[in-house]
C-alpha cells in the first residue's frame, strides 16, 4: 500500500505529461461547431436586408434542392474577402441565400454593390437572434442546407478559393 | 556592446551552473570532498552573473536600443520610463531571463546565508539548484535569447500593448516571479535531503525561512494581481478562475500546505515524506503554471501561444525535473521513517487536516483547469469555470477556515476535545449571534456560501486573536504574532469576499450629461463629457460628482483610445470609503446623446486585498521572528530550539 | 494575467467590432426592473461563455454578439422562461462548451466525482496518521 502511494505521484505526473504533449501537438482548434448539423433548420422569418432582394424565411429552404445559407455582415472584413468565392459558387449554379448580422439596409446595399451580389434572398438579423438559433458563432459562416430543409454542413470562417470544390461536394452529398 | 555583455554573462552563468553541479556531485559521490569548497563560490558568482545579464537587458530597454530584436518588438522610445523599465519583463524572453535571474540569485543566497543545514545536505541542495538552473539557461540560450540583434534596426520600436501600460504591471509580475521561483529553493532542499537521506527536524528548520520568504512574495503577487485585474478590467470582479490565474494559485496552495507541514516536521519530527513531497509539488506547480501560460495550450486565445518548439522545450524540462524528483522520491523515501502517529486531538492533527484540505483544493483546481484539455483529447469541448470552482472549492475552503480557527487553540502532542471546545466558546457564541442577525437582516437576499462565509469570517477573526489571550503581549514571540496576523488576514479577506458577493449593488444606466443617478445611498451627478489627451492615448472623460448625503467628490471615469494597436480601454473611477468602494465605468455612447454607465457599490470589498496584505505581513513577521530567534540561539547554544517550539500557543 | 487575455480578445475583435454600426440590443446593458428577475438573468449570464472572446463570460464581454446574447437572455427571463431552460437551449446549439458551469453530461461525471474521491483518499491517508484509541 505504502509502496503504491510512493509511486502514485510519478504515475499521475507522467499521465499529465502525456496530456500536455497531446495538447501541445494537436492542431489548434478553437472554432465552436453548431450542434444542429444533421437537424432541421430552426424556424425563422426575417425582413429583407437589401433593397433589391426579397426577405428570407426558413420554410423557403424546403425546395427539394440543396442550397447554401451564408451568414455575413457588411462590417466584416473576411466577408468581403470571401465574396469572389461565393460569386464562383453562384456561377457554378449554386443557389445562395444569406443572413446579414447586425446590419442596416444602406450598408448592405453598399457592400453588395462593391463586392458583388451572389444571393437570391437576404434576411436581416439585427440582434443576432437567428444566428444564435442556428448555433453560429461568428461571421462569416456558410451552412449547406439539403432539399428537406436540414442542415447538412457548417463551414466556419471565410470560404477560400481551395474550399470551393469541397463546398460543391458537400452540396452534391446533400442531394 | 551591452547586449553582448549580457549574453556573455548568461553563458558564463550557465557554464558555472554546470561546474557547480559537477563539483557537488564529484565532491559528494566521487570521493573528492576537497572539491566541495568551490561549490559555494560558484553559486555566488552565478548569481552575480545573472544579475549582470538582467541589468544589461534593463539598460537596453531604458536606452531604447532598437538594434536588439526584443527591444524593437516590445518597446518604443516615446514610452514613459516606467514602462520601458517594466517592458523588460513584459515579454516572453525577458520574463524567462527574470526567471533564471531569480533562480541564480536565490542560489547565491542559499550559498551565502544558509547556516543551519549540514554540509553534505547544503552541497547537495546547491547541486540541485544548479541542475534546475541549467535547464532554464539552456531554454533561454537556445530558444529564447533575449539579446539577439537585428541586422537592420528599425527607426523605432513597435511599442508595448497599451493595456499593459499600467503601474500595477510594473511590479506585479516580478513579485509573483520571486515567489514562483523562490520555491525552487525548497525543491532543491528536498532533492538534497533525499540524496543525503537527511530528512529531520533540523532540515525542516533550515528550509522554513526560504519557504516563508517565497510564500510571502507569492501572496503579495497574487493579491496585487487580483487588485490589478479588478480595477483595470472594469468588470468589477476580483478573481475569475481563469487558467492563468489558477496557474498562480496552485503554487500558493502547495506552498501554504508546505509552510504548515514543515512546522510539524520542525516541531515533532513527523510528516517527513509528506513534507518532501509538498516541497517537490510546490515548485513543480510553478513550473507547470509557467508551462500552461507560456505554451498557450489552455488559454483559448491562441495568439498568446509561443511557437510549439518553445512549448516542447518547457515540457521536456518539466518531464525531466518533476519526473526526476518524483522518481528520486519513490526510490529514496522508502528508507525515511515516518514519525509516530498523532493523537486525534492535537495540533499535529489539525495541521494535517489543514494540509489535507489545502491539497484537495489544489487537486481540484488542477483537475478543473486541465479537464477541458482532457475531454478535448476525446473530441468533446467543455468549459470549467467559476461556477464549478466556487461551488466545489468554496465549501472546502470554509471547512479549512474552521480548522484554522481551532488549530492554534489546540496543544501539540495531546489535548482534550472539551478543552478546545471551551477555548472556542466565545467565537462560537459570536458565530451564533452573527448568523441570527444576518438571518433577520438579509434572509433570502444572500446565497448560502456568502452567508456561511460572513459567519465564519467573523468567528474565525475572533478565534485567530485567541492565541494572544491572557499572554504577556510583550513577551509573546514575534512568530506567534505572525501566525495571528496571517490568520486574521484570512478572516478579513474572507469577510471582504462574502460582503462583495452578498451585498454588491450593480446599476446599469444610459445617462445624459446633467442627469442625477441614485444608487445604494449614493447620488451621482453626471456633469459632462470632455475629451482629453494623454501620452500615447486620447480619452473621453466623464466628470461626475458623487456624494452620500453631505459633500460630494469629483470622480472621472475614462474611456481611452489607443491608436496603435487600435484598442479601447476603460479606466474605471474608484472611490474608496471605509465601508466599501464605489466603482464607475464609462461605456459607449448610445443613441440620444446618452452614455452607458456601469456603477457598482461594493461594501467592504477592499477587505479582500487588505486581508491579502495582512497574510503576507504575518508571513514576514514569522520570518523575522524565526530568524531573530535563530541569531539569539547562536549566542545561547545550550538553549535548544525544540523546547521553545513545544510551548508555542 | 486575465488582462492579457482580455487584451488579445480585444485585438482579435477589433476588425469586426469596430465597424458594427448598430447600437447595442435594447436589453444588452439595461437591467430588468424586477430585481429578482435581473438577479436570475445576471447569474445565468455570468456562466455563459462568450463566443467571440472565448475567455470571458458574456456578462463581462464587450463583444457585440455577447451584448445580443445578454439582451436575448433578459428578454426571455422577462417572458417567464427559466434560466436552466435557456442554458439547455444554448447547449443544444453550441455544446457543453458554452456553459462555464459544467453540465451533468457523462463525460463530466469524473469532474463532479473528483472532490469526493480526493477527500476520501485524503481521509484514508489521515487515518494512518492518527493513533488508534484503545481506551477512552
Amino acid at each position: 500500500m505504502r509502496k503504491l502511494l510512493i509511486w502514485l505521484p510519478l504515475v499521475l505526473f507522467l499521465a499529465f505529461v502525456g496530456l500536455f504533449a497531446t495538447g501541445l501537438f494537436k492542431p489548434d482548434d478553437r472554432v465552436i461547431h453548431s450542434r444542429l448539423v444533421g437537424q432541421p433548420l430552426p424556424a425563422f422569418t426575417l425582413p429583407a436586408a437589401a433593397s433589391d432582394r426579397p426577405a428570407l424565411a426558413s420554410a423557403q429552404f424546403v425546395t427539394g434542392k440543396p442550397r447554401l445559407l451564408n451568414i455575413f455582415a457588411s462590417w466584416c472584413v473576411p466577408c468581403a474577402a470571401e465574396a469572389p468565392q461565393l460569386m464562383a459558387l453562384k456561377q457554378a449554379g449554386v443557389e445562395i441565400d444569406a443572413i446579414a448580422i447586425r446590419d442596416a439596409r444602406p450598408d448592405v446595399d453598399g457592400f453588395l454593390q462593391r463586392y458583388g451580389n451572389p444571393y437570391a434572398r437576404i434576411g436581416l438579423d439585427a440582434r443576432s437572434a437567428v444566428q444564435m438559433a442556428l448555433g453560429s458563432s461568428g461571421v462569416p459562416e456558410t451552412f449547406v442546407i439539403d432539399g428537406k430543409g436540414r442542415i447538412a454542413y457548417q463551414h466556419i470562417g471565410d470560404i477560400r478559393a481551395d474550399d470551393v470544390p469541397m463546398i460543391l461536394d458537400r452540396l452534391k452529398d446533400a442531394q | 556592446m551591452i547586449a553582448e555583455i549580457g549574453l556573455a554573462a548568461l553563458w558564463f552563468a550557465a557554464a558555472l551552473a554546470l561546474l557547480q553541479l559537477v563539483l557537488a556531485f564529484a565532491g559528494l559521490k566521487g570521493g573528492k570532498p576537497e572539491l566541495l569548497g568551490a561549490v559555494r563560490p560558484a553559486a555566488v558568482t552565478q548569481g552575480i552573473l545573472t544579475a549582470i545579464a538582467f541589468a544589461a537587458l534593463i539598460t537596453l530597454f531604458m536606452r531604447s536600443d532598437m538594434s536588439v530584436l526584443l527591444v524593437a518588438t516590445n518597446s518604443h522610445s516615446m514610452k514613459p520610463w516606467l514602462y520601458k523599465f517594466a517592458g523588460t519583463w513584459g515579454n516572453h524572453e525577458g520574463s524567462m531571463l527574470l526567471w533564471v535571474t531569480v533562480m541564480g540569485v536565490a542560489g547565491a543566497a542559499v550559498a551565502l546565508f544558509e547556516r543551519a543545514l549540514k554540509r553534505d545536505a547544503h552541497m547537495a541542495t546547491l547541486g540541485g539548484q544548479a541542475a534546475i538552473s541549467l535547464g532554464f539557461y539552456a531554454f533561454l540560450l537556445f530558444s529564447s535569447n533575449p539579446f539577439a540583434r537585428i541586422a537592420q534596426p528599425p527607426a523605432d520600436g513597435q511599442g508595448l500593448n497599451p493595456l499593459l501600460q499600467d503601474p500595477g504591471l510594473a511590479f506585479h509580475p516580478p513579485t509573483l516571479y520571486l515567489g514562483y521561483v523562490g520555491l525552487s529553493v525548497a525543491f532543491s532542499f528536498a532533492i538534497g535531503a533525499l540524496l543525503t537521506r537527511q530528512v529531520d527536524a533540523a532540515f525542516a528548520r533550515a528550509m522554513r525561512p526560504w519557504v516563508l520568504a517565497a510564500w510571502v512574495l507569492l501572496t503579495l503577487g497574487i493579491t496585487a494581481g487580483s487588485y490589478w485585474a479588478y480595477y483595470e478590467l472594469g468588470w468589477g470582479g476580483w478573481w475569475f478562475w481563469d487558467p492563468v490565474e489558477n496557474a498562480s494559485l496552485m503554487p500558493w496552495l502547495a506552498a501554504t500546505a508546505l509552510l504548515h507541514s514543515v512546522t510539524v516536521l520542525a516541531t515533532r519530527d513527523a510528516l517527513r515524506a509528506w513534507t518532501i513531497m509538498l516541497a517537490v509539488v510546490a515548485f513543480s506547480m510553478s513550473m507547470v503554471g509557467t508551462f500552461l501560460v507560456r505554451s498557450g495550450i489552455l488559454t483559448s486565445v491562441h495568439a498568446f501561444a509561443v511557437d510549439p518548439q518553445r512549448g516542447s522545450f518547457i515540457l521536456a524540462l518539466l518531464a525531466l525535473y518533476i519526473g526526476g524528483a518524483l522518481a528520486l522520491f519513490g526510490w529514496r523515501i522508502g528508507s525515511v521513517r515516518e514519525g509516530a502517529p498523532f493523537e486525534l486531538v492535537s495540533r499535529e492533527t489539525m495541521l494535517v487536516v489543514n494540509n489535507l484540505l489545502l491539497t484537495v483544493i489544489l487537486g481540484l483546481v488542477l483537475i478543473g483547469t486541465l479537464y477541458p484539455l482532457m475531454t478535448e483529447a476525446f473530441g468533446h469541448k467543455v468549459s470549467v469555470g467559476a461556477p464549478y470552482f466556487d461551488r466545489i472549492a468554496g465549501p472546502i475552503a470554509l471547512a479549512l477556515m474552521v480548522a484554522m480557527a481551532a488549530g492554534p487553540l489546540t496543544r501539540w502532542r495531546k489535548d482534550k476535545a472539551g478543552v478546545v471546545g471551551k477555548r472556542l466558546l466565545v467565537p462560537l457564541a459570536i458565530a451564533f449571534v452573527v448568523s441570527i442577525s444576518l438571518s433577520l437582516f438579509a434572509w433570502g437576499r444572500i446565497g448560502i456560501l456568502p452567508f456561511l462565509g460572513l459567519v465564519i469570517a467573523v468567528a474565525v477573526g475572533v478565534a485567530s486573536l485567541a492565541p494572544l489571550w491572557k499572554r504577556k503581549l510583550l513577551r509573546t514571540p514575534l512568530f506567534t504574532y505572525g501566525m495571528v496576523v496571517a490568520h486574521l488576514g484570512c478572516a478579513v479577506s474572507l469577510a471582504g469576499m462574502a460582503c462583495d458577493s452578498a451585498f454588491t449593488v450593480e446599476k446599469l444606466v444610459a445617462a445624459r450629461p446633467g442627469d442625477m443617478i441614485q444608487t445604494a445611498g449614493w447620488s451621482i451627478r453626471f456633469r459632462q463629457i470632455t475629451p482629453i489627451a494623454g501620452d500615447n492615448w486620447t480619452a473621453l472623460q466623464a466628470d461626475m460628482d458623487a456624494g452620500r448625503g453631505g459633500s460630494s467628490v469629483v470622480i472621472r471615469p475614462q474611456s481611452r483610445f489607443f491608436a496603435s494597436p487600435p484598442t479601447t480601454t476603460s479606466e474605471a473611477a474608484l472611490l474608496t470609503r471605509w465601508d466599501g468602494q464605489l466603482y464607475v465605468v464609462l461605456g459607449e455612447e448610445v443613441e440620444g446623446g446618452r452614455w452607458q454607465l456601469r456603477i457598482w457599490w461594493k461594501p467592504f470589498v477592499t477587505l479582500i486585498w487588505l486581508g491579502g496584505i495582512m497574510i503576507a505581513l504575518g508571513g514576514a513577521l514569522a520570518l523575522v521572528g524565526r530568524e531573530r530567534r535563530g541569531w539569539v540561539m547562536k549566542w545561547r547554544p545550550h538553549n535548544h530550539n525544540m523546547t521553545t517550539e513545544g510551548v508555542e500557543a | 494575467m486575465k488582462l492579457i487575455l482580455a487584451l488579445l480578445c480585444a485585438l482579435l475583435a477589433v476588425p469586426a467590432a469596430a465597424q458594427t454600426a448598430l447600437p447595442p440590443a435594447p436589453w444588452a446593458d439595461r437591467q430588468i426592473p424586477d430585481a429578482a428577475q435581473e438577479r436570475k438573468a445576471k447569474a445565468l449570464m455570468e456562466t455563459i461563455r462568450c463566443l467571440t472572446c472565448q475567455s470571458q463570460s458574456i456578462a463581462d464581454s464587450g463583444a457585440s454578439m455577447a451584448g445580443d446574447m445578454r439582451s436575448q437572455i433578459r428578454e426571455r427571463i422577462m417572458a417567464g422562461e427559466q434560466p436552466e431552460s435557456i442554458r439547455s437551449w444554448l447547449i443544444a446549439r453550441y455544446g457543453d462548451w458554452v456553459s462555464y458551469e459544467p453540465t451533468a453530461a457523462p463525460i463530466l461525471w469524473p469532474l463532479w466525482a473528483a472532490p469526493v474521491l480526493l477527500l476520501g483518499l485524503g481521509l484514508l491517508l489521515l487515518r494512518g496518521r492518527i493513533k488508534r484509541r484503545t481506551r477512552a
